[in-house]
């Protein structure tokens, strides 16, 4: 899969695309990481989902969609002809509901590509189960694999001990790539109510505040796997993107900074564009793992 | 919807934590057509604990200005940098967001019923049902005067009830309590404040079989339904409050179940 630039939208964050056609051009964009899609439609969490923190957020959102069938017959249609790579996101309960999902997927001519989310701190079955032991991670990107002839991508959970032991066990099981950051699990409390803020307790936290933590996730990966890395975790401006291709990342994913400032990823085309002038540089590519230590 | 620039033009404060900020498009760009019971999305700056925008309701257009109003109770450090802001000043705006109230499509009798800051999308319904033409009561509640809201704003477009928990304007107690309620029939009603309010108001609806539209203030990330945060539950599962609501009428809602 060949990129017009490496500036994506992370699922969950972007809708369909749809939801920000009033805001920007989606073709000035790499690509758009669709919804969490599962096999059955889920109502997902109850209200409250979402508590604000400092530089960023918690949300218990639960994977809510109205599941693969109704992408496939609703959503991909008007979906398909956008100027831009359209992946979906896919996440199940087990691992037959994973292949199953991706089976309906499979020749839809506009969806070059799946992202395996094997990440959601949201759930209560599957999710993030199967994203924090190499076995598991392992079982279900093989089984997703046997299936799904396109590219497949997995994103990994950061709430493990050794992020990199994980995408070593996907890129094994033939994983194309493997993105990174998803959510880190929190929660929030009101100390007046002393309740917690979340329906559900604990929630996953993104945003700015998660930064630092995701480039070094990616950094790490990046020296542990010869496959691409996508790379996400608070990115909002293009100093972040240039920083996380220079610790390893191939592709970026635009989180929750969409909900913010709704063009954000296009003003970061537009930073790395003006940001290869200055610096003389042919093709964003040479930067990838190019952090210099001294 | 659109991303804007806005300046503003004036920021008056009506009582110890409210403010009204009236504002036009930085440059010459024309405002886009608004209805009530839509909502703008604030960009607050310069608040290292505030990180999503600050959704706020549209109190009042005034098109002749190119000019929205906002109502902005300063509540935590967000909406105090909201509040804050001085003539002149920038602020980016999403804007507009979310549904409307129905406007009626026949003459009749029309309650809107405000509590607190809550009343800030009903001044601008209150406009429009005036030049639809038709008369509306307006019930306004508060915890006290102070806290009954552009008084003389809605006096141009119908009649006035009050209720404050202290006694000190109106009728003593909560909207719900007011005579009015009792001795008048009315043929719908608009609501938005408090949810325990909005309860009573819709329970009071259901009960009378009289139809009833409630402005949601459902916590929110983005305000234009890519983040599913900001759910309702209702009896077609969950919707969004931002693009499906936050006006829901009240035989959706799970409340009164």
């Amino acid at each position: 899969m060949k990129l017009r630039n490496p500036v994506m939208t992370a699922s969950g964050t972007f809708g369909y695309g749809t939801e920000y056609t009033d805001f920007m051009d989606l073709g000035r964009i790499g690509g758009i990481f669709v919804k969490g899609t599962t096999l059955e439609p889920r109502q997902g969490n109850d209200y409250p989902r979402m508590a604000e923190t400092p530089s960023g957020m918690l949300n218990a959102v639960g994977l809510q969609n109205k599941g693969v069938d109704y992408f496939v017959e609703q959503i991909y249609p008007v979906i398909k002809d956008y100027n831009t790579h359209m992946i979906v996101n896919v996440s199940g309960s087990t691992v037959e509901d994973y292949v199953a999902c991706s089976e309906k997927l499979v020749g839809l001519e506009k969806i070059p590509a799946i992202e395996l989310n094997i990440s959601c701190p949201n759930v209560k079955e599957g999710g993030m189960a199967f994203g924090t032991s190499c076995s598991s991670a392992a079982q279900v990107t093989r089984a997703v694999r046997d299936v799904f002839p396109g590219t497949l991508i997995v994103k990994l959970t950061p709430n493990v001990t050794d992020i990199t032991e994980i995408a070593r066990a996907v890129e094994a099981e033939g994983a194309d790539s493997v993105s990174l950051v998803n959510t880190f699990l929190g929660m929030a409390i009101d100390a007046e109510s002393r309740r917690p803020k979340l329906s559900t307790v604990t929630g996953g936290l993104s945003g700015p505040c998660i930064k630092p933590i995701a480039l070094r996730m990616v950094w790490q990966v990046y020296h542990a796997v010869s496959i691409p890395v996508i790379g996400m975790g608070g990115i909002c401006n293009w100093q972040d993107a240039i920083e996380f291709i220079l610790a390893g990342a191939t592709a970026l994913q635009v989180g929750t900074c969409n909900f913010i400032d709704p063009s954000t990823s296009v003003k970061i085309v537009e930073g790395i564009e003006e940001y290869l002038l200055r610096h003389q540089i042919d093709s964003v590519t040479e930067l990838i793992g190019a952090l210099e230590i001294p | 919807m659109k991303q804007l620039d806005f300046t503003v033009r004036s920021n008056e404060q009506l009582n110890d934590q409210t403010h009204l900020l009236k504002v036009a498009p930085w440059g010459n760009e024309q405002l886009p057509e608004m209805y009530p019971g839509q909502f703008v999305q604030i960009l607050v700056e310069n608040a290292p604990h505030t990180f999503l925008r600050r959704p706020i309701s549209i109190n009042f257009i005034v098109p002749e200005k190119n000019e929205i109003w906002l109502l902005v109770e300063a509540v935590g450090e967000g909406t105090r940098k909201i509040c804050e802001l001085r003539s002149g000043e920038r602020l980016n705006l999403l804007l507009p967001l979310g549904n409307s109230f129905t406007i009626p499509s026949l003459p009749g009798n029309y309650l809107l019923v405000g509590g607190g800051v809550g009343t800030a999308p009903l001044l601008f319904l209150a406009k429009k049902l005036h030049e639809s033409g038709y008369t509306a009561d307006f019930l306004l509640g508060g915890a006290s005067e102070k806290n009954i809201l552009q008084r003389s704003d809605f006096k141009k477009y119908g009649t006035l009830y009050y209720t404050t928990e202290d006694g000190s304007l109106g009728e003593k107690g909560y909207v719900t309590h007011h005579p009015l309620l009792q001795d008048k029939k009315y043929d719908f009603i608009f609501t938005c404040g408090p949810k325990p309010m909005m309860e009573a108001v819709a329970r009071y609806a259901s009960e009378r079989a009289i139809g009833c539209e409630v402005s949601l203030e459902n916590l929110m990330a983005c305000g234009f339904g890519a983040c599913l945060c900001c759910v309702e539950k209702t009896k077609r599962g969950h919707i969004c409050a931002c693009t499906e609501g936050p006006v829901l009428d009240i035989n959706e809602l799970t409340w009164l179940d």
